[in-house]
């Protein structure tokens, strides 16, 4: 039997949950973000410890030197539950799948001046492995994070990461071949120009405060990597020198960084708000990581910008400082 | 440079390959170890990580293209469910007692294993199983998420959904999902994939899932079927990295046999127990059957769990031991934990009821050796005993299993008028459990199990009552108090069905529709 | 020999692949369920890219596939072309 219920008008007994109306003001329409993120951890009676590590709850909010009265003040400014977070990235591949195709079907990738694509596989292929690296940390920061407010955009973060690193493979493959990613490897191991930064990230990997880990890989090294690398080498310099099409397959690494720093500079914000303590231990963190990494990226935008490097990075660095500040953590 | 015309066309394993298992690379700044530190204690030993081999090879611009299609579908339907009132078709208001022990029973451990997955995804040294795990912990947050919004319309219309996630914590049935989960994450990220990438989502998860979900549609519950099955084209790539993780972890190296055939005789007998609630819901909440508790045990368990395990004979892997307990379990399991249900109904957040005439005599067709000699003629005397006024609500707390939790229902393996029980005597106190194999389990690591935060003992000892109760005081009503700790609404979320306000409220609201003003 | 199976939603994105499956794999039984078509097949069963094109008149990728899948058994091998599934004992 099926009938037409349409029609009928029906009082329902409550907006939402009881968890999320404790939470928004009472029981009134909530959103899909906040029924699929409030309180979706849990938080009491666990039942063991972890094996692999039983000084902790299996989530503990003590695994970070940042403390939160309430981590659900984190608030993802994009709003992304899975479904919104899924139609987000396949518009934006469906871009990227056209711009691939466009540069390909036309043959511009045999049209860029030898030079100029040297320059970019040298420059951007290495990368693939310090997307890796973003995909390791976030995935830790996920995992061992509290909170689902804080550690729900992390795994999404941690996908995208692959997903650029799995972008840049396939420029390195169309502006070259398979060989190019062994070359790019071989570089990211032994070059000079990349040492500083595989240690960057190496270091990273062994950080055991999921708060000073997305420091330093959030708000820090992408935060200085993408505008030198996408925003000012690839879009603006090269751009310059005949590489539009290469700006056409960075696309998807450009539109990404302009979203996900949004997330990045509420979540910064939320923490320094806090409390005093937070904030200075942000500061602490924040300027610590940035000078490792910009002392990295130096001979990696020397790849590009030779002389140039130096006051490139340095404008990059004043750029961070100043959102930073925004953010309240003054640098 | 101008090699372009000779270059060379990646199929699809290739081109996966590239993609995925360059990125990754030894180390040289920070040690191994330190960088993957849970990678060795299980005493599972890996040679080589590029022996991984990945089923599925979906890149990430493939992984997002087809989930953003499977999302607009499901979420169009779930909007349409309820812009139209759905929950109105379903077949009668007890069905929705089925969806109320999911929410808060399985949807919480959806979430668990999100995070479990993104542990284990960083916890191993070797690129394609990392991968693997990841975009399996991101899918566990779909599915999570997806229950939540497919039932909040359920939420907003019935009783008993309210407050799921604070119940999953709280309330003594749900300690059972939540034990088996707390179990599996706190274990090394080896164990866990054996535990749930394979003893759950490989070999049992199909007994979860198809028959729910065909229940719902056979129920009339579209949205539920349809987040149901949308979860389920999700779960065919996470049974085979189940089934790839057993493999891998076998082919590396003949040490790891005994330590691997340990985890899947536990995680069967684990995850088969919180089938429990499976079993139960299958042969007596649903009100238009699908298939019995049985004879889905026998179609999905005996005869596909059976060609797996013949597979894998050829790396000496035997059948869980325990099927055999299982066999001679499965004419009883629905009955006995029903009957406990219908006990503790006062203290449960769905509602109780003893099933029809008609529904009887297909118990009885299904379970010809059992039902009419044992359990019929229980549930028909506490009918008279209700008609007479006299429904019993058992109030006195039951003694809990140490390892599942579960209370002591469940009788000896052939024998069903005889309760099973088993003891274990650790560091001067006395441990109590279900069954041989829950006995076991405890026995291999007893440190791990002395911590289980027993709901029954927990409230003995006053840690489940609202804050600032005083239990001294004159009149005090311990479950009453308890039923606020677990925000269980007296009257209104547990106690029967009949006479309940959703039975009231989904009568008046169909009639509504069916009839004219 | 032990029994693969495959099991899709049913609706009109699957029927032509059904009906793939079914021509390339003539030991196949196909068994519908509310909603659902479980294929069975003794030891092996195998989904042909060529054999769905040539049904639906354009191209697929065999990835499609996750979009409709509700279950499977048995070991999986993908090409570009084909979706096997088997045990080996």
């Amino acid at each position: 039997m099926h009938i037409d219920l349409r029609t009928v008008s029906i009082k329902p007994l409550r907006q939402t949950f009881d968890h999320v109306a404790r939470r928004i003001g009472g029981d009134k329409p909530a959103s899909r973000y906040q029924e699929g993120t409030f309180d979706l951890q849990a938080t009491a009676n666990f039942h063991y410890r972890p094996t692999w590590d039983p000084q902790h709850e299996i989530f503990d909010p003590s695994r970070s030197a940042i403390r939160m009265a309430d981590w659900y003040a984190f608030k993802d400014p994009r709003q992304f539950y899975y479904g919104a977070y899924a139609l987000a990235r396949a518009k934006q591949q469906d871009t990227a799948e056209g711009n691939f195709d466009f540069v390909e079907g036309r043959g511009l990738a045999d049209e860029l001046p030898a030079a100029l694509r040297d320059t970019v596989l040298k420059l951007l292929v290495p990368l693939r492995h310090v997307a890796w690296g973003s995909n390791m940390n976030n995935a830790a920061i996920c995992a061992y994070g509290y909170g689902t407010a804080f550690t729900q955009p992390c795994v999404y973060q941690a996908m995208d990461q692959l997903g650029i690193a799995q972008y840049l493979t396939r420029i390195g493959l169309l502006l070259g071949d398979v060989d190019v990613l062994d070359e790019a490897k071989a570089a990211w191991m032994d070059d000079g120009a990349w040492q500083g930064l595989r240690r960057y990230v190496e270091d990273s990997f062994v950080l055991k405060d999921p708060f000073e880990l997305y420091v330093a890989q959030n708000v820090v090294l992408d935060g200085l990597l993408y505008p030198l690398v996408y925003e000012t080498v690839i879009d603006g310099v090269l751009s310059a020198r005949g590489g539009t099409a290469v700006a056409m397959l960075t696309r998807f690494m450009t539109d990404w960084f302009g979203e996900t720093r949004k997330w990045v500079d509420a979540t910064v914000k939320t923490a320094a708000a806090e409390s005093a303590d937070n904030k200075a231990l942000l500061e602490k963190w924040i300027a610590r990581w940035r000078d490792r990494a910009a002392g990295a990226l130096l001979p990696v935008a020397r790849i590009a910008l030779q002389e140039g490097a130096d006051a490139v990075l340095a404008e990059v660095v004043q750029q961070f400082n100043a959102r930073l500040a925004k953010a309240g953590v003054a640098l | 440079m101008d090699m372009q015309v000779a270059k060379k066309k990646l199929g699809l394993k290739e081109k996966y390959q590239v993609m995925t298992r360059g990125l990754d690379w030894e180390p040289s700044y920070q040690k191994k170890e330190d960088i993957y530190p849970y990678a060795s204690y299980e005493g599972i030993k890996i040679h080589d990580w590029d022996k991984w081999e990945d089923p599925f090879r979906l890149t990430m611009d493939a992984y997002w293209k087809y989930q953003a299609e499977k999302e607009r579908k499901l979420y169009a339907i779930i909007d349409a469910y309820a812009q139209n009132n759905g929950h109105l078709n379903v077949t009668d208001a007890r069905y929705i007692n089925t969806v109320k022990l999911f929410l808060t029973g399985v949807s919480p451990l959806e979430y668990m294993a999100h995070r479990g997955f993104a542990h284990a995804g960083r916890a191993f040294p070797g690129a394609g199983p990392r991968v693997a795990c990841l975009m399996q912990s991101l899918d566990e947050i779909r599915h999570a998420q997806t229950q939540i919004h497919a039932l909040s319309n359920f939420n907003k219309h019935y009783n008993g959904l309210h407050d799921f996630r604070h119940m999953h914590d709280r309330v003594w049935y749900l300690s059972v999902p939540k034990s088996f989960f707390d179990d599996a994450v706190t274990a090394g990220p080896f164990e866990f994939m054996v535990a749930i990438g394979f003893s759950f989502e490989y070999v049992l998860t199909n007994l979860l899932f198809v028959p729910f979900v065909s229940g719902a549609a056979y129920n009339g519950d579209m949205g539920t079927m349809t987040f149901g099955f949308s979860a389920q084209s999700d779960e065919a790539r996470h049974m085979t990295l189940g089934l790839e993780v057993i493999k891998f972890i076998l082919e590396q190296d003949p040490d790891n046999l005994p330590i691997v055939q340990r985890w899947i005789d536990k995680w069967t007998w684990r995850g088969y127990r919180v089938l429990t609630l499976v079993a139960m819901m299958m042969d007596y909440m649903l009100p238009k059957r699908t298939m019995s508790w049985k004879e889905a045990w026998e179609v999905y368990f005996e005869e596909n769990g059976g060609a797996l395990f013949k597979d894998l004979a050829r790396y000496g892997i035997t059948m869980p031991r325990c099927a055999e307990t299982i066999a001679l379990e499965k004419d009883h399991l629905s009955h006995q934990a029903w009957g406990t249900f219908y006990n503790y109904g006062a203290a449960a957040a769905f509602h109780t009821w003893v099933p029809e005439k008609e529904e009887m005599d297909w118990l009885a067709a299904k379970y010809p050796q059992s039902f009419d000699k044992y359990y019929r003629p229980r549930l028909e005397f506490w009918r008279e005993q209700a008609a007479k006024g006299n429904r019993f609500y058992n109030k006195t707390l039951p003694m809990l299993c140490q390892t599942c939790q579960i209370p002591m229902l469940f009788t000896e393996p052939g024998d069903p008028t005889k309760i099973c029980y088993r003891e274990v005597d650790y560091q001067g106190s006395k441990y109590h459990f279900c069954s041989d194999h829950c006995k076991e389990i405890f026995e291999h690591e007893p440190e791990k199990y002395v911590q289980s935060w027993l709901p029954v003992h927990q409230i003995y000892q006053g840690s489940c009552f609202p804050e600032g109760t005083d239990p001294s005081a004159e009149g005090f009503d311990p479950l009453a108090a308890v039923l606020q700790y677990y925000h269980l609404e007296f009257g209104r979320d547990n106690l029967d069905f009949e006479g309940s306000e959703d039975q009231k409220n989904f009568d008046l609201w169909r009639g509504q529709a069916t009839k004219n003003g | 020999m032990s029994t693969v199976f495959i099991a899709l939603q049913a609706n009109e994105d699957t029927r032509p692949i059904i009906e793939a499956i079914a021509a390339d794999n003539p030991q196949a039984r196909i068994n519908e369920a509310p909603a659902m078509v479980k294929i069975d097949a003794e030891g092996r069963l195998t989904v042909r890219r060529a054999s769905i094109e040539d049904r639906i008149g354009r191209g697929f990728d065999l990835q499609e596939l996750h979009i409709n899948l509700i279950s499977l058994s048995g070991n999986i091998d993908e090409t570009d072309d084909e979706l096997t599934l088997s045990w080996h004992a």
